[in-house]
């Protein structure tokens, strides 16, 4: 298992559910409720020290039990290695701690994901929608249930609906 | 006006020791909200920002975004890969290259394709083009948005030669699509690469020539120096990229950090400022694009004459189009290609490529299948929004329009 994983299975032995090694990327599963831990310890402690948050994201499979999955990726300018957390969060109870308090550039990034797939973020200064319009209330647009194609000028038109039906 | 001034003096006179009994009249002091844009010429496309005023400066700014939503990433989970590449077009429409490249790099790292090595010297230079272009842009718009008209047709006298040689090499002047999974579409015509050696010797010497217009120019770097400043360490907890992190001091480049395509067999230097402000990222790109000079000369000279310009893996990468006209099972594959996709490996990755906004990222998760499950892009147009309050509290009015200009933000890419 790869250094970083290994150090992180030691620490938080219940938070630690998984890790992934793929094409050269590492990716650390955690529990919810670690979550914030560990990002503090991957920031904070001087052989990780990952100042730098490159995104965060979020990944909807509607067939699991915990439905969502929350990513965040984090690079260490001097260390230079990446390492990509991520937790799991069933649709009853989406919501998991914000990391604002630890990069600030988290604020604009989960607002996104708030946005787009419909996940709260705990103590976050400012969750609103960010790309969607702020009375926008038709759901998550990320979401797999969330259709494809939207209702149009081509739904007036009942030839064509009945063609696709 | 004997009276007058009796008048003044009695009402108007305060008792230093008793403020509060001094029949002063009442002013309102109230802040004001001011919207600036969708539609205000200088916030380089629909971006809108509700800035809370004290008279003129800025106490808070809350950016609005997503006029130009357009659902990419949903749309992408609807296509296949390679229907993809169109699209990356949209994202940064002024640099178009760069997204493809961006976009084709992140799909060849999940199919685990080696590019020939002629098609990453292409890729290179082109990329490096478009770098150019970018930050020609950029400098134009920039100096026009601050005041400084002159500046902004001398760069965009010489990015339409640019444009044109895209033109040239890909049909496209913006829109280009010119880059494949695997490769890139089209190979350099002896034409094109003479005009480019030659646009390279006629183009040094011009960025000296924009320079002397806002070096000496008192208006100039008064608006810049020290307008926007942010320290390295909040560059850095922001996430900002690029010359928009470089200015504060961090020399994060993707392309010495994880260095890709032909930068590795280049000689190149990263230009780094100190002051974290506005002038400091205008001085960044401006040697930019003289090191882009410099690499676009070295992969000239290295480039093998000959090669191929696309990886041989039937079962992602596309025929050439030739073959695709006289050979059936090229076009059988072409057909199953763009019909059905190829199939990816289950699993995600990441991968950043170094565009000249900042960090542009694609994170990718495959289940298997013709099409991505999620496609995530990273746009540091986005990113670099999140930024925009803490670097414009206490500014004036007038600097929130350098301070969009200094992320050099497209909202085709801010809002996907």
């Amino acid at each position: 298992m790869h250094p970083i994983a290994e150090r992180i299975q030691q620490l938080f032995p219940t938070g630690f559910v998984k890790a992934v090694e793929w094409r050269g990327d590492l990716a650390i599963t955690v529990t919810r409720d670690s979550l914030h831990e560990v990002a503090r310890f991957l920031r904070d402690d001087p052989a990780m020290d990952c100042d730098y948050l490159v995104h965060v994201s979020s990944v909807d499979w509607p067939d699991d039990e915990e439905r969502f999955e929350v990513v965040y990726e984090v690079y260490s300018i001097r260390k230079r290695h990446r390492v990509r957390f991520k937790t799991r969060v069933p649709e009853s109870d989406c919501e998991v701690d914000s990391l604002t308090d630890i990069w600030k550039g988290a604020n604009f990034m989960e607002r996104e994901v708030y946005d787009m797939m419909g996940i709260r973020f705990r103590n976050h200064p400012d969750l609103r929608r960010v790309l969607m319009p702020d009375e926008y209330n038709e759901g998550y647009p990320l979401r797999k249930d969330f259709p494809l194609r939207g209702k149009g000028w081509r739904d007036t038109f009942e030839f064509l609906n009945e063609a696709q039906s | 006006m004997a009276k007058l001034e009796d008048q003044r003096t009695t009402v108007y006179k305060v008792d230093p020791e008793h403020p509060e009994s001094a029949n002063l009249p009442t002013l309102r002091t109230e802040e004001l909200l001011l919207n600036m844009g969708p539609q205000h010429p200088s916030t380089h496309g629909v971006l809108k920002v509700i800035l809370e005023l004290e008279g003129e400066r800025i106490v808070k700014a809350t950016p609005v975004m997503g006029f130009l939503h357009r659902g990419v990433e949903k749309l992408a989970e609807d296509g296949t890969y390679h229907q993809f590449i169109p699209h990356t077009d949209r994202l940064d429409y002024v640099c178009a290259m760069y997204n493809n490249f961006a976009y084709c790099r992140a799909v060849e790292k999940l199919m685990n394709i080696t590019v020939p090595e002629r098609a990453e010297y292409l890729r290179t230079i082109v990329a490096e083009v478009q770098r150019i272009i970018g930050h020609q842009f950029w400098l134009g718009t920039q100096a026009l948005d601050i005041g400084a008209m002159t500046v902004f047709f001398y760069t965009f006298r010489d990015r339409e030669i640019l444009l044109d040689w895209f033109d040239e090499l890909c049909g496209a002047r913006l829109t280009t699509s010119w880059y494949r999974i695997g490769g890139v579409e089209r190979n350099f015509t002896p034409s094109l690469l003479d005009k480019l050696r030659r646009f390279l010797d006629y183009f040094l010497p011009k960025i000296d020539e924009y320079v002397v217009f806002l070096e000496k120019n008192r208006i100039w770097i008064a608006r810049t120096k020290g307008v926007a400043v942010i320290s390295a360490e909040d560059a850095l907890s922001f996430g900002l990229s690029g010359p928009t992190l470089r200015g504060s001091g961090v020399d994060y480049d993707l392309r010495k950090y994880e260095s890709y395509g032909a930068y590795p067999r280049c000689e190149f230097s990263v230009p780094v400022g100190k002051n974290g402000d506005t002038y400091d990222r205008y001085w960044i790109r401006v040697e930019e694009m003289r090191e882009s000079v410099k690499i676009i000369r070295q992969c000239l000279d290295q480039m093998a004459a000959e090669g191929p310009i696309m990886a041989d893996v039937p079962s992602v990468t596309l025929p050439p189009k030739d073959r695709v006209f006289t050979n059936l099972e090229s076009m059988i594959q072409q057909f199953k290609l763009f019909s059905q996709g190829f199939d990816a490996p289950p699993g995600e990755i990441y991968c950043g490529t170094e565009a000249h906004k900042g960090e542009l990222g694609f994170y990718i998760v495959s289940t298997g299948g013709g099409k991505p499950y999620r496609l995530k892009i990273r746009a540091p147009s986005f990113i670099h929004m999140g930024a925009f309050d803490h670097m414009a509290r206490g500014y004036m009015i007038a600097d929130a329009v350098t301070i969009f200009g200094t992320y050099d933000i497209v909202m085709g890419e801010c809002d996907r």
